[in-house]
C-alpha cells in the first residue's frame, strides 16, 4: 500500500500533469457512470465521442502550439470555417450538383483537402506575419485577423450555410476504417505526429526554448521570430483541418459553426498542462484532457443538462483549472 | 510639431478626414437624423469602452463584460417584472451592483492567481453567461411586456428638431449620461490616487509595488468598476433598444476592444486616454454604421472591423516599437 502511494504522488509530482488528467478521467467516468449506468456506459456512446471529439482535439493541440511561445490564436475558428466554406464553393463549382448525389467527385476532394490545408497555412501566415514582422500582440493579431476571416466565410455565404459536400469529404468526418471512426484515426495520427515534432525535432525543441526564456533563445541563436512565424503557421493548417473534420461530420460549413470551440480549446490547452505563458505543454496532456471534457459533456448531456449549462461548467473548469495550477506551483 | 506626437491628435485627424471621405461618398451623412442616431449609438458602446480602457490600462484584457452586462439587464428587468417595480434609480442601481459584482470575481482571480486575464475573463464570462441562460431563461423579454417607465426614462431628449416637413429628430439625453461617466472615468484617471495607481500598474507591477501602491486594492478596483460601467450599459441599452434579450452582446467584446485599442490605448498598459477610447468608439460606430449609407453590404461589417483591429494594432505597436519585445 504504502509502494502504492509513493508511486502515485511520484506520478503527479511529475513535470507534466499526465498522471492527474488521468486520475480525472476515472474519476468522470465513474461519477457519470453511477448516475447514470445505463446510458453512459453503453458502447454506442463512446463510439458517438469518437467522432465528436477529435476536431475539438485538433483545435486544441493548435492552441498548445500558439502557446507555445507564449502567444495565443485566436482565429482558429474563423481560419476552420473559412477553409471549410472555401473547400465547399470550390466544389460546387468544379462538381454538378447530379453527379454530387450520386456519389462523385471523390479525386476533387483530395485537391480540396490540399486547397483547405494550403488555406489554413495562408491565414497562419497572415498571422504569423502580423506578429513576428509588424509586432503584434498576438491576442491583438489574432483577434482582428479572427475577424477578418469570418468576416471573408460570412461574405462569401452571405450567411446561410454552404450545404452538399462530396461523399468522400463526408467519410473524412464520418466514415469508418478498421472498425473505428476515421476522425478519431486522424486525431490519433495529427496527435502522434504533433508529439513528435514538438519533442523529437530541433524546431519542436527550439519552440519550447522560445516560449521558456525568450531572450536566452535569441542568444543561443536562434531565429525567433522564423520560428514564432513557423508556429502560427502550423496552427493555422491545424485548425483548417479540424475545419475539414468539422464540415465533413456535418455536410456542412457555416461562418459561425463552432464558436463556443475557442474558449473549449484554451481550456483544454490549459488543463491539458499548457503554460500559456510559453514554454511548457504536451500534447499527451492536451489529448487526455480533450477526452475528459468530452466525457464531462457527454455526461452532463445524458443527465439532460442544457447546453447552456454546459458552458457554464466548460467556464467553471477553466477557473477550477488556474486555481488548482496555482496551488500546484505553489507548492513545488 | 508635439501637438501631433499626441495619438488623440492623430485620431481625430483621421476621424475628420474619415467623415469628409464619408460625407463625399453620400452627403446624406452629414444629416442632422444621421449624426444624432450617430452618437446615439455611441453610447452604449462608449460606456462598456471605458470599462475596456481601465482594464486594459492596467495591462489586463477583458472579454467578459459583454456576458457581465447581460446577467445585469436581464436579471434586473426580470426583477422589475416579478416584483411589479415601478422606477428608475433602483433597477441601474441593481444593475451597477450585479456588473460590480461579477466584476470582483474577475479581480479575485486576477489578483489571487496571477493568472492572464484574457483566460479569467474568457472563464468567468462563459460562466455568467451559462448561468444567465441555463438557469434563469432564454426567452426575450418583449416590448408588450418591457417595463415603460425604463422606455419613458431613455426616451428623454436634450433637444429636439421641428423641421419644415413635420417630422422631428432629437438627440437622445443618454449621451450626457455617457459624457458624464466619460468626464468622472477622465477626472478618476488624472486626479486621484486610485487613478494613478491604474496607470502604475500598468507601466509596471513591480515598480508599482515599489512606489508604495496597494495592488490589491487597485486590481479589484479596475475589475468591479469595469463590470459595474457594464452593468450600467447593458441597463442602458435594454431601455433604449425596448428588449431585453439574454444572447444580446454576443461579439460585442471584440468590437468595443477594437475601439479602445484604435483609441490609443496600448494592450502593455500605462497608455491610454478617454477621450483617445471615446474617438475611438466614435470612429468605429462611424465607420460601421457609414457602411450602410455607403451602399456597402452589410456582410462586410466584420471584415471592416477585423482589418480595423489588425490595422490600428499594427500602428500601435510601431508606435511602441522597441518598449517591449
Amino acid at each position: 500500500m504504502e509502494k502504492l502511494g509513493f508511486d502515485f504522488r511520484r506520478l503527479i509530482g511529475r513535470d507534466n500533469n499526465i498522471g492527474q488528467l488521468l486520475v480525472m478521467v476515472v474519476l468522470i467516468i465513474a461519477v457519470m457512470s453511477a448516475l447514470s449506468p445505463d446510458k453512459f456506459l453503453r458502447y454506442y456512446n463512446f463510439e458517438s465521442l469518437t467522432y465528436l471529439f477529435p476536431e475539438l482535439g485538433v483545435l486544441s493541440i493548435a492552441m498548445l502550439v500558439a502557446m507555445m511561445t507564449g502567444g495565443i490564436d485566436l482565429s482558429i475558428i474563423g481560419v476552420a470555417n473559412l477553409s471549410a466554406i472555401l473547400a465547399g464553393l470550390f466544389f460546387h463549382q468544379v462538381i454538378d450538383r447530379a453527379a454530387l448525389s450520386a456519389g462523385g467527385g471523390t479525386g476533387w476532394v483530395v485537391v480540396g483537402v490540399f486547397m483547405s490545408i494550403a488555406i489554413g497555412a495562408l491565414a497562419g501566415a497572415f498571422n504569423g506575419f502580423l506578429i513576428t514582422r509588424l509586432r503584434v500582440t498576438p491576442i491583438l493579431a489574432t483577434l482582428g485577423s479572427g475577424q477578418i476571416y469570418t468576416g471573408i466565410a460570412l461574405v462569401l455565404t452571405g450567411g446561410p450555410a454552404i450545404v452538399g459536400f462530396p461523399e468522400a469529404w463526408d467519410y473524412i468526418g464520418n466514415g469508418k476504417l478498421f472498425g473505428l471512426a476515421v476522425p478519431f484515426l486522424l486525431f490519433v495520427a495529427i496527435a502522434l505526429g504533433m508529439a513528435f515534432l514538438l519533442t523529437r525535432t530541433t524546431f519542436g525543441v527550439d519552440l519550447q526554448l522560445i516560449g521558456t526564456n525568450p531572450k536566452a533563445a535569441v542568444y543561443a541563436g536562434l531565429d525567433r521570430a522564423k520560428m514564432v512565424f513557423l508556429s502560427y503557421v502550423l496552427t493555422g493548417t491545424l485548425a483548417s483541418i479540424a475545419g475539414i473534420m468539422l464540415s465533413g461530420r456535418t455536410n456542412a460549413a457555416k461562418s459561425d459553426y463552432g464558436t463556443s470551440y475557442l474558449l473549449q480549446a484554451i481550456l483544454i490547452a490549459v488543463l491539458g498542462g499548457t503554460n500559456p505563458a510559453g514554454g511548457k505543454g504536451t500534447v499527451l496532456g492536451v489529448s487526455i484532457a480533450v477526452v475528459a471534457l468530452m466525457l464531462l459533456s457527454s455526461g452532463f448531456q445524458i443527465l439532460r443538462f442544457s447546453n447552456h449549462l454546459i458552458d457554464f461548467i466548460w467556464g467553471a473548469f477553466l477557473l477550477l483549472v488556474i486555481v488548482v495550477n496555482t496551488y500546484k506551483n505553489r507548492t513545488r | 510639431m508635439t501637438l501631433f506626437r499626441r495619438s488623440e491628435v492623430v485620431i481625430a485627424a483621421i476621424l475628420f478626414t474619415a467623415m469628409i471621405l464619408i460625407g463625399l461618398v453620400n452627403p446624406a451623412f452629414w444629416q442632422v437624423d444621421n449624426l444624432f442616431s450617430l452618437l446615439r449609438s455611441n453610447v452604449v458602446i462608449g460606456i462598456m469602452a471605458l470599462g475596456v480602457l481601465l482594464v486594459m490600462l492596467s495591462g489586463g484584457f477583458d472579454v467578459s463584460f459583454p456576458a457581465f452586462a447581460v446577467a445585469a439587464m436581464y436579471l434586473t428587468v426580470h426583477g422589475m417584472l416579478l416584483t411589479g417595480y415601478v422606477g428608475v434609480v433602483l433597477p441601474f442601481a441593481v444593475a451597477i451592483l450585479i456588473g460590480a459584482v461579477c466584476g470582483s470575481i474577475n479581480g479575485f482571480f486576477v489578483w489571487k492567481f496571477k493568472m492572464i486575464p484574457l483566460i479569467v475573463t474568457l472563464g468567468t464570462g462563459a460562466v455568467v453567461r451559462g448561468l444567465l441562460l441555463g438557469v434563469v431563461g432564454t426567452s426575450m423579454i418583449n416590448i408588450d411586456r418591457f417595463p415603460p417607465v425604463l422606455i419613458d426614462f431613455a426616451k428623454a431628449e436634450v433637444f429636439t428638431l421641428t423641421k419644415a416637413d413635420g417630422t422631428h429628430s432629437g438627440l437622445t439625453a443618454m449621451v450626457l449620461v455617457y459624457f458624464a461617466l466619460a468626464l468622472g472615468v477622465h477626472l478618476m484617471l488624472r486626479h486621484t490616487m486610485i487613478g494613478r495607481s491604474i496607470y502604475a500598474l500598468g507601466g509596471g507591477a513591480e515598480a508599482a509595488t515599489r512606489v508604495g501602491f496597494d495592488l490589491k486594492k487597485t486590481i479589484f478596483f479596475i475589475y468591479c468598476l469595469a463590470g459595474a460601467l457594464a452593468g450600467f450599459a447593458g441597463m442602458l441599452h435594454c431601455s433604449m433598444i425596448w428588449l431585453a434579450n439574454p444572447r444580446d452582446f454576443v461579439g460585442t467584446d471584440l468590437e468595443v476592444i477594437a475601439a479602445v485599442v484604435l483609441g490609443g490605448a496600448s494592450i502593455f498598459g500605462g497608455r491610454g486616454s478617454v477621450i483617445g477610447t471615446m474617438l475611438g468608439v466614435f470612429m468605429l460606430v462611424m465607420v460601421k454604421n457609414s457602411l450602410i449609407i455607403m451602399k456597402v453590404d452589410t456582410t462586410w461589417q466584420l471584415v471592416v472591423v477585423g482589418s480595423i483591429i489588425v490595422i490600428a494594432t499594427a500602428a500601435s505597436a510601431w508606435r511602441d516599437r522597441g518598449r517591449k519585445a
